[in-house]
């Protein structure tokens, strides 16, 4: 059954809902790298918080209209005013008060949010209420979900896209470094309000499947995943946007095969798995990578020092160092060196001093910058300089008189 | 040179000066709340030449160059660039901030940092092609950066970061640089790097406008100098403005008079 709703094999309904779900996946994704790299993910969970009294007004006002209340592209777009409405309010608080910006966020989205439930409960008192389905908005719900439904889903999610496309190459000048983006021309306000109504027409398109509490998680997670993978915005921009895709698609599937289970927290819980992954296992970035690679450099570490000790003949106390030079043969138990220890040993100390003169010597400036401790001489200067530096340091006095 | 352009002791340039100058600031005046950080100070670019502006911390020198170049909103004041007003000029200025304004960790190449300077040619849509490709790269070969252009930045030392902006500036390929502390804490190689660039731009004709921490350089790598502690306090050549008395007013005493005596000046 599973499976079935995962290639989309359980019927047309459920199959529209997947793909657009999807869609509206890729670019939440694509539009999140934007709003993290500006470092203003947050704001989207008050933009997101900011829907629930349009929501709950527009419903209001087109019931007393004599409409249909439960006419998603209504609601949507009470959704979008009064979300719109928060995010000029984050933005006011921000700019024009001592608040910061979290503490702006806080407000505007318990204040919002707040409103919005109050208006839930007087629809439920409304006898022309019908609210069923209001609660969707919440923690999203696909079930049920009608043919154009789907389609205002799957078309916004599309349309964002491809404005997300062509703006990239401005958001991402901002959200590096708004001053030079300023001095060359870009209006950063303008650049800004536009990633911001990007992540409120991802949010408003997306309330319905996502549910306004968790929405915020399909804009952030995605990007904070891709970042592990990749050192560039556009390949961030599409790897976000393959995980909120797909994280979006298996969450609209399960969800069909189990209409009770929220479509909101299976999406989410999908995003994270994905997260968990890259954050274990991520090359250069991944947990696993960095504690490898901080290992290795820890043994690179004491075994430049034990070599030094034994070469100077002192003792050697540190139990993790004299292990290692006794497993690569350079020391006995006892801590005494052997013969290739005493030859590595030697190396490791010339070594030291000729390093002493490269950084001494002006000349060979840019080598002695590379200088850290551990780096054998041979892999930054050629012989010939090497060469010269032993000739400064003078070879071994013979001992006889 | 024109001697008129040294506006030293309130000579105002003359029409034709201020029409000619690559940047002309009047009554400039930026505040954050209440207090000016900037307070009416004009200030004429000489064409050609490298200046450096001078003032203690907080002196309101990068807030100047932000203001001027429209970052910064100001409250009062008045900006042409080579007589024309900014707007319609930007694409002759190249801007170098402060390395320290931005997140080194960003996910971006050195090379696609130099290609940010192409902005304005390649606009929203435009692909990047081969020949903004080597544009870039020649811009990171004057500056020794070849090697780096593919690193991702968060793994270059100061020095090499601040090579990088001098690089996307270089792309910008415009008439005026203005470079807002480059040499801060930069190590003495890519100091030398910095100066041979600026100076082979002044040789091309192009004009230099730096914020400048080190008084014992002033007098190695600029012609002018503009002394300002939120008011301006002396603008010209350094022979006639960068002298112990003006210091001495910039720097409000701060400066012990043996740290100007090693400046080692010539009184006027």
């Amino acid at each position: 059954m599973l499976w079935d709703a995962l290639t989309l094999q359980l019927g047309y309904n459920a199959t529209l809902v997947t793909i657009g779900a999807a869609l509206l996946g890729v670019s939440a994704g694509v539009t999140g790298t934007f709003l993290y790299l500006r470092k203003r993910a947050l704001v989207s969970d008050a933009i997101s918080h900011a829907t629930l009294p349009g929501v709950a007004l527009a419903f209001i006002v087109m019931v007393v209209l004599g409409a249909d209340g439960r006419s998603l592209p209504g609601l949507l777009l009470g959704a979008a005013v009064s979300s719109w409405i928060g995010l000029l309010c984050v933005n006011w608080l921000t700019a024009r008060t001592r608040l910061a910006e979290d503490a702006a966020i806080g407000a505007v989205l318990s204040v919002f949010f707040g409103f919005g439930i109050v208006l839930l409960t007087v629809i439920q008192t409304m006898t022309a209420g019908r609210a069923a389905g209001l609660e969707g908005f919440l923690l999203g719900s696909t079930a049920g979900m009608l043919f154009n439904d789907a389609v205002v889903i799957a078309v916004g999610g599309a349309v964002t896209l491809a404005l997300v496309v062509a703006l990239r190459r401005p958001m991402g000048l901002v959200a590096f470094d708004p001053e030079f983006a300023a001095s060359s021309g870009v209006n950063v306000r303008r650049i800004d309000l536009a990633i911001m109504g990007l992540a409120l027409a991802v949010t408003v398109v997306g309330l319905k499947v996502v549910g306004l509490v968790l929405i915020v998680a399909m804009l952030i997670i995605p990007p904070v995943t891709a970042r592990f993978w990749t050192d560039r915005t556009d390949k961030m921009a599409m790897i976000s946007g393959i995980c909120g895709g797909a994280a979006a698609w298996v969450g609209a599937a399960v969800s069909a095969t189990a209409p009770s289970l929220p479509t909101g927290p299976i999406i989410v819980l999908t995003s994270f798995a994905l997260f968990a992954l890259s954050l274990l296992l991520a090359p250069n970035r991944g947990l696993l990578a960095v504690g490898v690679r901080h290992r290795r450099f820890q043994r690179r570490v004491h075994m430049r020092q034990g070599l030094l000790a034994l070469a100077q003949g002192q003792p050697i106390f540190e139990r993790f160092t004299l292990t290692l030079l006794r497993r690569a043969g350079l020391a006995h138990a006892d801590g005494v060196a052997t013969d290739d220890g005493k030859a590595r040993a030697a190396k490791a100390l010339r070594d030291e001093t000729r390093w002493q003169v490269v950084r001494a010597d002006q000349a060979f400036e840019s080598a002695a910058a590379l200088y850290d401790g551990l780096r054998d001489i041979e892999t930054v200067l050629t012989n010939d300089q090497i060469a010269e530096i032993d000739r400064r340091i003078g070879s071994p006095k013979g001992v006889a008189t | 040179m024109s001697l008129e352009l040294a506006a030293n002791d309130g000579v105002i340039p003359t029409g034709h000066a201020l029409a000619q100058s690559p940047l002309a600031v009047r009554g400039m005046t930026v505040s954050y709340g209440q207090t000016p950080v900037v307070f009416s100070v004009d200030m004429t670019v000489a064409e050609g030449a490298m200046t450096a502006i001078i003032g203690p911390n907080g002196a309101g020198k990068s807030t100047l160059l932000k203001a001027a170049l429209g970052i910064v909103k100001p409250l009062a004041g008045q900006v042409s660039v080579f007589g024309k007003p900014l707007a319609g000029e930007r694409h002759r200025i190249a801007y170098v901030p402060q390395r320290a304004s931005v997140d080194w960790d960003f996910p971006t190449r050195v090379i696609d940092v130099v290609l940010m300077g192409l902005y304005r040619e390649l606009g929203l849509l435009r692909r990047i092609r081969g020949q903004h490709r080597a544009k870039a790269m020649a811009c990171l070969e004057r500056v020794g950066m070849v090697d780096f252009a593919d690193r991702q930045i968060g793994q270059l030392s100061g020095g090499q970061q601040q090579r990088v902006f001098l690089a996307r500036a270089l792309a910008q390929e415009a008439d005026l640089y203005l470079l807002d502390e480059p040499f801060a804490g930069v190590d003495a190689a890519t100091e030398k790097a910095i100066i041979d660039v600026l100076k082979s731009l002044k040789k091309d004709g192009k004009t230099v406008v730096a914020v400048h921490h080190d008084l014992a350089t002033v007098a190695d790598y600029f012609d002018r100098v503009f002394l300002i502690n939120t008011r301006k306090i002396a603008e010209g050549t350094v022979a006639e403005a960068f002298t112990p008395e003006n210091l001495d007013r910039t720097y409000g005493g701060r400066l012990a008079t043996g740290q100007i005596d090693q400046l080692d000046l010539v009184a006027v």
